[in-house]
């Protein structure tokens, strides 16, 4: 066994020695890597001690769970943690049922032509950034002419123009309704792409078996879709918890901030605004580790019932 | 894919409405952004216009590109940090996934699970916004640059695709005698365009549409903003009304110009660079997409 060991350890430095350029090149990303995205972790230590912008770790004091105490007893912290779930469960759950059957319906559309004017037309909001869609959109839900009180005044389905932006039970639907507007198009290319390599002959079959077009789409297209449905809910549930964000810095305002304070922005205004570096770190800390939770409890769940392994 | 023996023409011009109703819906914002855009801004606030301008003017347009230091100076470093981000985040991405598709490189599962890791892990903002603060990167340009030089989620996406050329082609060219940064420059990087044109505008657009860091990490430095932070800044602004003041901030002639006319020109200003650029790289992204859905 040692002598095993020995000439597997001279394999290792002799693989080492003849990639030695490969490695030199690798190595400054590896740093890189560890700086960026490795070192801020370290910085969790801080929501342990009360640690104070101007002096160093070591002369805070030790306060243990204090500010995670301070955090689950906060009444802003659970709403902005309802938010931020409510949120992200409408926009998972609406958005995808929605993306798939765009997806589903636009594969049905004959004239390629037009199929794909659709499509390219669809992906368009994605690109554009979520300052200019929120600029979009409180125009066209202005209470003082925006076109939608505008059309819904003409049509006499209200007597005086709704206060869209200003009330706090229309903030999730709005929130939601742009997310969607913004990304159905792009979200769809994937299922198309994944549609088009659905073997015919499986419709085929189902025709021959009597399936019409819905029946087909059930047995034929959605299983051929399972695996990767699957794998988008489970990549986006790691996600959750971070969702919202520049929704409400963008269009939040005093009526309406219960509804529309997510956890991300919580986390801004405790530290970034007031400063308090080691409560925000806490709250930081406990979105990054629910985050990881959920992907890993989702791809659990996915394994079981899937087969699939996301995070191989 | 599908039989032509199910075709029902009513549902077929269902389905033809229906999607002809959703393109318009999503299309017809810009437009109504546009066409305000271009309308006199004093008599756009009358409201009412939908589908054409009503008063012809350029108005808003013309304030941002004469004189006004404050948003010329920010569109000139959205254009700025929009070249410079996407050339080092596709040199540097590139790179690193051409030195880990090497199937052979010892250390290539540790280095890719390495990176992989942090697309799941976190470290949240204050975290981050204190090292940039140690980094000394706060307020200044290589805040907008260094975070991003290499993302997990494109590392992966260039690795499978460099993985993907045949092995023929990187024998041939060994056995040429070719060394590493040769065999990077003069064949994985021209047989790598369309991966490369999809990366390129995923970052681009992420650079161009990006505000939050210059929110959290540069509003102390006036010369590092952005046109999409100075829109930020009046769509914060317009729920509170503005004194002349603050309207003459945003352009010189205040008595002809109003923020919402201003913000719909920056808007358009924004979107019209996107819109140029994408009908052309759009056959490279759906195949970049599908790239990542089917290796990953």
């Amino acid at each position: 066994m040692y002598r095993e060991q020995q000439s597997t350890l001279r394999n290792f430095w002799s693989t080492v020695k003849k990639q030695k350029v490969t490695i030199l090149l690798v190595l400054p990303f590896i740093v890189y890597v560890v700086i960026f995205m490795y070192v801020p972790i370290l910085g969790w230590v801080r929501a342990f001690f009360n640690f104070r912008p101007g002096r160093d770790l070591l002369d805070s004091d030790f306060v243990g769970l204090k500010f995670f105490q301070e955090l689950f007893t906060s009444r802003g912290f659970w709403l902005a943690l309802r938010n931020t779930l409510i949120l992200a469960f409408m926009n998972l759950i609406a958005g995808t049922l929605l993306t798939l059957m765009f997806a589903i319906f636009l594969n049905e559309i004959r004239n390629v032509a037009y199929k794909r004017i659709i499509q390219t037309v669809s992906y368009l909001p994605h690109f554009v950034s979520w300052v200019v869609v929120i600029g979009i959109f409180s125009q066209l839900l202005s209470i003082d002419k925006g076109l939608v009180n505008e059309v819904l005044l003409a049509l006499r389905l209200i007597e005086k123009p709704l206060p869209f932006l200003l009330t706090g039970r229309w903030y999730y639907g709005i929130v939601t309704f742009m997310s969607i507007w913004k990304e159905m198009g792009w979200g769809a290319i994937i299922y198309l792409a994944v549609m088009s390599s659905i073997d015919p002959q499986l419709y085929e079959a189902a025709f021959v078996d009597g399936a019409g077009r819905f029946k087909s789409m059930w047995h034929v297209t959605l299983p051929g879709l399972k695996n990767i449905i699957i794998i988008m809910l489970v990549l986006q549930t790691g996600w959750v918890l971070n969702v919202g964000f520049e929704q409400s810095v963008l269009l939040s305002n005093g009526a309406i901030i219960g509804n529309a304070d997510v956890l991300s922005t919580y986390v801004l205004r405790y530290g970034l605004e007031m400063g308090r570096f080691s409560f925000a770190t806490a709250a930081g800390i406990f979105q990054s580790l629910v985050g990881v939770t959920l992907v890993l409890f989702a791809n659990a769940v996915a394994k079981r019932t899937g087969g699939i392994n996301v995070l191989s | 894919m599908l039989n032509k023996k199910y075709d029902s023409k009513i549902f077929t011009s269902c389905l033809t409405i229906i999607f002809g109703v959703i393109a318009f819906i999503t299309i017809y914002p810009f437009w109504n952004v546009f066409v305000i855009s271009v309308n006199d801004p004093v008599d756009a606030t009358r409201g009412g216009i939908y589908l054409w301008p009503r008063l012809f003017s350029l108005q808003p347009y013309i304030v941002i590109f004469r004189n006004n230091d404050n948003l010329t100076q920010a569109f000139i470093m959205s254009i700025l940090r929009t070249v410079t981000g996407t050339f080092f985040t596709l040199a540097c991405t590139t790179f690193l996934a051409y030195l880990l598709s090497d199937k052979n490189f010892i250390f290539r599962k540790f280095v890719t699970r390495l990176f992989l890791l942090t697309m799941y892990l976190q470290a949240g903002l204050i975290p981050v916004y204190l090292l940039y603060r140690q980094l000394g990167m706060l307020n200044r340009f290589s805040v907008y640059i260094l975070p991003h030089l290499v993302g997990a989620y494109y590392l992966i996406l260039m690795k499978s695709y460099i993985e993907d050329i045949p092995y023929s082609v990187k024998e041939a060219a060994r056995i040429d005698g070719i060394g590493e940064i040769g065999m990077f420059t003069k064949i994985i990087l021209p047989l790598s365009v369309p991966m490369l044109a999809t990366l390129g505008l995923y970052v681009a657009v992420y650079q161009w549409s990006s505000w939050q860091d210059t929110y959290f990490f540069a509003s102390n430095n006036q010369a590092l903003t952005t046109l999409q932070f100075e829109m930020v800044k009046i769509i914060k602004q317009s729920s509170s009304r503005m004194s002349d003041q603050q309207v003459r901030e945003l352009g010189r002639s205040a008595a002809t110009v109003t923020p919402k006319s201003l913000q719909y020109a920056i808007i358009i200003i924004s979107t019209v660079p996107i819109l140029m650029v994408y009908p052309f790289l759009q056959k490279y992204f759906v195949k970049g997409i599908t790239l990542g859905a089917v290796k990953g």
